[in-house]
């Protein structure tokens, strides 16, 4: 069970390094989220059911989701549409999108094809079922992390993370910002979309509605992690992000599973998901200005 | 080395807050020197600094930086040329961000990518630099900016501005900020590194004693026009006395107080 959790919450902690790039790297809102990960899942699963082959799949899966992000960007950028209405337009438009992708049809199951995960199982051999998934996740997300890592250590990584901080200072210093933010948006949703493709296949089925909500579980993840763990380093950002994930995940499974003692339905979750994110706010808040109020004292 | 042609700028044109903050100033800014510019407040010193370096562009006129027009280059691609300081010292730093990445972004203008240059030879020349700052800062690479007080940050701000060399360093109030000692710290900085690396400024100022005691050239503005401008032996003989008296005879209209153009 405990694994299944895990597997569950490694999945999802990709689409949540997503949105942390997004909202904390670029301080960007950005809600195609919601579209680009259904859109991953319906790519994937119409490559697998057409014989593409599983590989391919994923990739185009990502790059998929990362044309909607340099859409929205450019929609931001160009056309001078707020951060937030950019997102909610793209995201519409993925839903009829995602609709053509799958063919028509507002889902597909992805039943008795070969799924990365039946692979998985297949190559562990020996190993049981849930540790050859949850092995094989470990692998895949470190792999991400890292180069995620890599990537915000490099001089464009590095500027990109100034944006969110300090526009102005991009500018001064000969960057355009409307670039950073293309390739920002491009890589975060990205990676929702790959974060979305994993999910389809793990649970057997596309839907273009995947993705409604996802943005504010991602957030409700980041900002647990960053609860847990404090650093101005990237190896622990991207690390708390993960683990946040995972804990996000946990903690909708006892949600799930015992909420009922207080009457609680798994479609309260949503709400408990949003009022997740309300309060995380409030302590970041006071937090930040209990510190502050201490650094004035000194 | 920088060329304004009869550069105009028109605010909110065609309304009822329509604002003429620049009318058909020419300026020619010559390699090497060091400009202080005065005036009261709305006298367009900001929208100059904003004309030259591309966060405006002018209604009229034309701007060249080394003979090249570049009045619709946004101000990105102009950067590569210019240097430009704040009054508030936290629009030149990142302050989530660690003082050495704050160094790697301003080390090198333009597009970065994706290579890592941040290595322990990097890091090495980042302290000699911020040694001279005598602030300690060399010591202190990892920690974020957002932890340096108003003055650290300031003083940091100026060494990375002019790590890349710019050709002109556009400094808009850059001390006022600042407490007393902390901004008397950064001016003699500025006034170091002009005369080190040789730079050509221009540096907008409140302080009548500091547009006297620094640079080779003076600029008085007022409402959208340049209505003095001394160099070399005239500008060495100038008082504060002199100036405010100067500042009379041009405008010839006596002022309320004085205290409209003598903000210490």
């Amino acid at each position: 069970m405990i694994e299944g959790i895990i597997v569950d919450g490694l999945i999802f902690s990709i689409l949540a390094l997503g949105v942390f790039i997004s909202f904390r790297i670029l301080d960007f809102p950005d809600l195609t989220v919601d579209g680009s990960f259904a859109t991953g899942a319906a790519i994937v699963a119409i490559c697998i059911i057409n014989g593409l082959g599983i590989f391919i799949g994923i990739v185009l899966a990502f790059i998929g989701g990362a044309i909607a992000g340099v859409v929205t960007a450019t929609i931001h950028n160009k056309l001078k549409v707020p951060n937030l209405l950019s997102g909610i337009l793209v995201m519409t438009m993925l839903y009829s999108i995602n609709i053509r992708i799958l063919g028509g049809r507002a889902n597909i199951a992805l039943l008795r094809v070969d799924t990365i995960f039946t692979k998985v199982i297949t190559l562990g051999g020996s190993i049981p079922r849930e540790y050859a998934l949850l092995l094989f996740m470990i692998i895949f997300v470190m792999v991400i992390k890292v180069l995620i890592d890599l990537f915000f250590r490099t001089d464009l990584g590095i500027t990109m993370g100034a944006l969110g901080n300090n526009e102005q200072m991009i500018t001064t210093n000969g960057v355009n910002p409307e670039t950073m933010k293309v390739i920002g948006l491009g890589l975060s949703n990205g990676l929702v979309a790959l974060s979305g493709a994993l999910l389809g296949q793990y649970q057997g089925f596309a839907d273009a509605k995947l993705g409604q909500g996802m943005i504010v579980e991602g957030l409700a993840a980041v900002m647990l992690g960053e609860f847990l763990l404090r650093s101005n380093k990237i190896f622990y950002i991207t690390l708390r992000v993960v683990l946040g994930a995972i804990l996000y995940k946990g903690l909708m499974f006892f949600g799930r599973y015992y909420g009922y003692y207080i009457n609680m339905t798994p479609s309260d979750l949503k709400m408990i998901t949003s009022i997740l994110v309300i309060v995380s706010l409030v302590i970041a808040k006071s937090q930040d200005s209990a510190g502050q109020r201490r650094k004035e004292q000194k | 080395m920088i060329t304004l042609e009869s550069i105009s700028k028109v605010f909110h044109p065609g309304t009822v807050n329509e604002n003429l903050a620049m009318d058909n100033v020419s300026l020619k800014v010559n390699p090497g020197d060091f400009i202080t510019i005065v005036g009261s407040n709305g006298a367009g010193k900001t929208t100059l600094f904003n004309l030259i370096s591309g966060s405006l562009f002018p209604s009229t006129g034309k701007v060249s930086i080394h003979d090249k027009d570049m009045t619709r280059i946004p101000e990105y691609r102009r950067a590569k040329f210019i240097g430009r300081i704040f009054q508030d010292p936290t629009l030149g730093t990142a302050a989530n961000m660690s003082l050495e990445d704050n160094m790697v972004i301003c080390s090198k203008k333009g597009f970065k990518g994706i290579k890592m240059s941040l290595n322990a030879s990097k890091r090495k020349f980042f302290q000699e630099e911020l040694k001279p700052l005598e602030m300690g800062l060399e010591n202190r690479l990892k920690d974020n900016v957002g932890l340096l007080s108003g003055g650290q940050r300031q003083a940091l701000t100026l060494l990375m501005t002019v790590l890349s060399r710019p050709d002109l360093l556009l400094l808009d109030e850059h001390t006022a900020a600042l407490d007393p000692r902390n901004a008397q710290i950064v001016l003699d900085l500025t006034q170091q590194f002009i005369t080190d690396y040789n730079l050509t400024a221009m540096m907008i100022t409140h302080n009548m004693k500091h547009a006297i005691d620094y640079g080779n050239r003076l600029l008085m503005m007022d409402k959208g026009h340049i209505i003095l401008d001394v160099s070399g032996e005239e500008k060495k003989r100038l008082t504060v006395d002199a100036l405010v008296k100067k500042f009379h005879e041009i405008k010839k209209e006596e002022y309320a107080t004085d205290e409209d153009l003598l903000v210490t």
